[in-house]
């Protein structure tokens, strides 16, 4: 024993020591365990309950296109998806040569992968392949436990069965832009691959067919997956949207108008519902929901007959000799002329220097009012035009839905244009001459319509002078709710009977009596009628040494010079009911290329109309 | 120097041998059952953390208590010469597994730390734990106040610690690296190293922080830099305690209710039934809880002192205080490090956590510190025989 009782005595003080810091050290656990477990108990337990309830939104069905018999036309098919979060696995690629046995991922789509997880954080899911058949996503769910980081995920996706088929009016859906999301506080837009209406009734019904969003709050584990179920708020789905549009028909018309760029449309004429509106050549509104290649984008964009514009609303001709009608009217009703005042065409007209010429070369001789719409005399309305002045052209035809816009439930539409003095000053400072105004008396220079305002223009001359405006929408959707859409008192064009019906007669002769521009095209069969309008807008300029040797025939020209033909109709010639207007772009004459598109849809709308009249009359 | 012959006459236990009856009469059932009762709070807890699944982790847990239950009464039993003669014996065997686990050692958990010898995956790091405490018992057992206080003298024993520790280290295991060297320092220090020595000590290892930083690895500097501010990468390396934390002070005063844990249940919690385990508990049975399980901890360092101070030998002693130490600073490390006071390093909370070679290696140092109070009238020489 050497010095025990000193060194006991030492180490007795040490210890005390050591006891003494230990003592120290486990207060500061018990006032760390009393800080984070009191002081900021209210903090983590938010945090904590942050991190087991998951909100996620439902999101709604959008609404449905039916067509006016309740044909579906854009329906939602359910979107299988493969995501995949970066941070719940050690490495992408080993799970992309794991789910690549199961399902096919092409080196494009691994590398957009690789892309995305180097710019995102690595919790955002990545969407893997999408639009899977239910056997792959059955095989990706088998094998999710062997697969770190794959996630599945239900979606719903916009299909469009008919294809091509009415795509216009339908337009399509895409996923917002940042424009989009400006102004917009619809959290659904942030929803991944939420997608809104980008053009036609999606667009512009967009609001209602989305429908509200529900809630789903999950509790779920540190990997996402959800444990339990916690509280479900139902959201409302999207109204379903059915169009004035029959499908047959509108089959048939884009049938029919087949490879020309053209655009047709039909209305009934007394409640402004389209029945028909065509316009090719079309395109595939699916293919903006895969997702466009750069390929197929650039052909869209850059084919000359565009496929992607709806010609019926936004493209814009010179309506040629259907503007005749309003010339008529505008004459009539402001008694510049009588309905027996003759005159003598000898196929052209002087105007000072200028000589007008009619597009029949020898003249039509002697012409009335009847005869000069029959014939499309363009020196009789020469003439008349001269009489009644271009402001007063303007103001009739402004009544008959031209100049402006026909305020179609559609986006896009392009406005038409009737020149006036005032819009010339205006418009281009400077003052309006002589000559423009006999251009202009043939639907040629300044003005521009499209099918749509013609068509319009047509169904108001037939109805009996009230200002009809067409919709595409049978039920007219407010934000919130579907209100059946009831047929409106229309206005009055003011115009009176006695003018309508003379021009009418002018235009039942167009297209049932001989002679007429449009007899060739006249319907023969029983029970049916047309009376229409030629018109065929000249796109170039004719030169005088053009004249001299012979004015080209449209099909010597190259197609972007050739003439736009147009044609304009109602039917029956009794108590009508539908208005038509086809524009064949760059087709040629209205009476040879656009008339007999016109006559066969008519013929199909009335033979419609007959069988449902028919089948109505058995039950 | 004068034996006491009143405890001779009293209780007869500083005779130099004693018989089995003698020493089972002398057991320390207070320390067994506060042992017992930690560990309890370790089989609940392995049965919350598996989701009320006794099979999953807490009947295995059981099982080695048991098994280290029986190490722990037959170390105990063993006359505490017999471990103050085998010091260095032990000693030696645990640096020639530390350099075994170096050469042949299989990969564990990114370090080097297990050896697998057929039945059993022992960690050489464990070992050491204990034959270091043993090994500078033994070695300050004899020394004198002045042999102390000469520097040469220090020397061996620095080396013994050093060199495991820098094996440790090299692993590289900080956590052990940092135990090792902790009791180690209060060994130095009840031993009756001067206080100024540890002054300059303090001081020297601060200089040599910016040389150490270099020698880290990176997930250590990680670890370190995460520590000083765990929000700047919450889903990144700091999740791991910023969950800690939240499962903590969401538990509050009275804590969310036994297997009601969600961080726990639902998995944002990471290593839960391991060094984690403290966390979990807290978030089940709040600070309440939190409290009474340190308390039970603060009660067996309780009894590791009275023992201490009540042991003849400096041997005795030192042992007991060191192993004592050793626990205390399992426990602290551990807990400190999930409320995130220091860094993640990887310290299980012992008896507690799930894991066998902590669990077995705590046992046998409860087992030399029960030894130590059996025997702890029994006068030792200075290697270790009966007198000198």
């Amino acid at each position: 024993m050497y010095h025990d009782n000193d060194r006991s005595k030492l180490f007795s003080r040490r210890a005390l020591m050591l006891g003494g810091g230990q003592t120290v050290l486990v207060g500061a656990l018990a006032a760390r365990m009393y800080y984070l477990q009191v002081l900021e108990a209210e903090k983590f337990r938010l945090q904590a309950e942050g991190n087991r309830v998951s909100n996620t939104m439902i999101v709604p069905q959008r609404g449905l296109i039916l067509d006016r018999n309740g044909t579906a036309m854009a329906v939602n098919r359910h979107n299988y998806r493969v995501l995949l979060v970066p941070e719940r696995t050690n490495s992408i690629d080993y799970t992309l040569d794991l789910l690549g046995q199961i399902i096919p991922l092409s080196e494009g789509d691994r590398a957009r992968i690789h892309k995305d997880a180097r710019r995102r954080r690595s919790f955002v899911p990545i969407l893997v392949r999408e639009n899977l058949s239910w056997e792959e996503i059955a095989h990706v769910e088998v094998n999710a436990r062997d697969l770190p980081g794959v996630e599945i995920d239900v979606g719903q996706m916009r299909f469009y069965p008919l294809e091509s088929l009415g795509a216009h009016i339908l337009g399509y859906v895409a996923t917002p832009s940042e424009a989009d999301l400006q102004g917009e506080h619809d959290p659904l837009l942030e929803q991944p691959g939420f997608r809104i209406g980008r053009a036609g009734v999606e667009r512009i019904y967009d609001l209602a067919m989305r429908g509200k969003s529900g809630t789903l709050k999950t509790e779920v584990n540190a990997v996402g997956r959800v444990i339990k179920q916690l509280e479900r708020a139902e959201g409302e789905p999207g109204v379903n949207l059915a169009l004035t549009l029959d499908l047959r028909l509108q089959e048939y018309a884009a049938q029919r108008l087949g490879d020309e760029s053209a655009a047709a449309v039909v209305m009934d004429i007394h409640t402004g519902e389209v029945l028909v509106m065509a316009s090719t050549p079309s395109f595939d509104p699916n293919a903006f929901n895969r997702g466009l290649t750069g390929n197929e984008w650039s052909d869209l964009s850059t084919n000359p007959r565009s496929p992607l514009t709806n010609k019926v609303i936004a493209g814009t001709f010179a309506p040629g000799s259907t503007f005749k009608l309003m010339v008529a009217l505008a004459a009539l009703e402001s008694n510049t002329i009588t309905p027996d005042l003759h005159v003598f065409c000898p196929g052209h007209m002087q105007l000072g220097s200028i000589k007008f010429h009619c597009w029949k070369k020898g003249g039509h001789g002697s012409m009335d009012l009847v005869n000069g719409l029959k014939n499309s005399c363009d020196v009789y309305f020469y003439e008349v035009a001269r009489r009644v002045g271009v402001d007063r052209i303007h103001e009739m035809a402004l009544r008959f839905g031209l100049n402006g816009l026909t305020g179609i439930d559609l986006p896009g539409e392009k406005p038409g244009l009737i020149p006036s003095r005032a819009w010339k000053r205006a418009a281009m400072g400077q003052a309006w001459f002589p000559g423009e105004t006999l251009v202009n008396g043939i639907g040629q220079g300044y003005c521009l319509a499209t099918p749509m305002q013609l068509c319009t223009m047509v169904a108001r001359v037939a109805n009996g002078g009230f200002a009809v405006t067409p919709h595409v929408a049978r039920d007219r959707i407010v934000r919130e709710e579907a209100q059946a859409r009831t047929v409106p008192q229309w206005p009055s064009c003011e115009v009176s009977h006695q003018s309508l019906t003379l021009v009418r007669r002018g235009m039942y002769a167009v297209s049932n009596e001989p002679g007429g521009t449009a007899y060739r095209a006249r319907i023969t069969q029983e029970h049916m009628e047309l009376s229409g309008k030629t018109g065929s807008a000249q796109v170039r300029r004719i030169s005088m040494h053009e004249r001299d040797t012979g004015v080209k025939k449209n099909d010597e020209l190259p197609w972007k010079e050739r003439d736009h033909a147009l044609f304009v109709a109602y039917a029956p010639e009794e108590a009508p009911r539908w208005a038509i207007a086809v524009v064949v772009e760059h087709g040629g004459g209205g009476s040879v290329v656009a008339a007999p598109i016109a006559r066969d849809i008519m013929i199909e709308v009335q033979k419609r109309e007959l069988a449902r009249v028919v089948g109505e009359g058995r039950t | 120097m004068m034996l006491r012959p009143t405890s001779r006459l009293s209780s007869g236990l500083n005779k130099t041998e004693m018989g089995w009856r003698d020493k089972i009469w002398q057991i320390n059932w207070g320390l067994i059952a506060l042992i017992t009762a930690v560990a309890c709070v370790g089989f609940l807890t392995l049965y919350s953390a598996a989701r009320g699944q006794i099979e999953v982790w807490a009947l295995k847990q059981m099982l080695r208590f048991a098994l280290g239950m029986v190490i722990l009464f037959i170390v105990a039993m063993i006359d505490i010469r017999f471990w103050m003669r085998q010091a260095y014996t032990l000693y030696l065997f645990a640096m020639v597994l530390l350099v075994a686990v170096q050469v042949r050692g299989t990969i564990g958990m990114g370090a080097q730390r297990w050896i697998d010898l057929g039945f059993i995956q022992i960690q050489p790091s464990e070992i050491m734990k204990i034959a270091l405490v043993l090994t500078l018992a033994r070695y300050f057992h004899g020394a004198t106040y002045q042999e102390v206080g000469r520097p040469l003298f220090l020397i061996p024993p620095l080396i013994m610690v050093l060199a495991p520790v820098g094996l440790v280290l090299k692993q590289p295991d900080l956590g052990t690296g940092m135990m090792l060297m902790m009791s180690s320092g209060a060994m130095f220090f009840l031993a009756g190293v001067r206080l100024w020595k540890f002054g300059v000590l303090i001081a020297g290892g601060l200089a040599v922080v910016p040389v150490a930083w270099n020698f880290l690895h990176d997930y250590q500097r990680k670890r370190l830099v995460i520590f000083l501010n765990p929000d700047e990468d919450p889903l990144g390396a700091g999740y791991h305690i910023t969950q800690s934390k939240i499962a903590l002070g969401s538990g509050g005063l009275l804590g969310k209710g036994f297997m009601q844990g969600t961080q726990s249940r639902l998995d944002f919690l990471p290593e839960k039934q391991t060094d984690f385990i403290f966390t979990m508990f807290a978030e089940e049975w709040g600070m309440i809880g939190g409290l009474v399980l340190l308390v039970l901890y603060v009660l067996l360092v309780a009894y590791g002192y009275a023992i201490a101070l009540r042991c003849r030998s400096q041997f005795g002693r030192l042992v007991a205080l060191g192993i004592t130490t050793t626990f205390f600073l399992y426990f602290f490390i551990n807990t400190a490090m999930v409320m995130g006071l220091v860094p993640v390093v990887g310290v299980p909370l012992p008896l507690i956590s799930y894991g066998g070679t902590s669990m077995l290696s705590l046992l046998f140092g409860f087992g030399l510190v029960m030894s130590a109070y059996i025997h702890r009238d029994l006068p030792i020489g200075r290697r270790g025989s009966h007198e000198d």
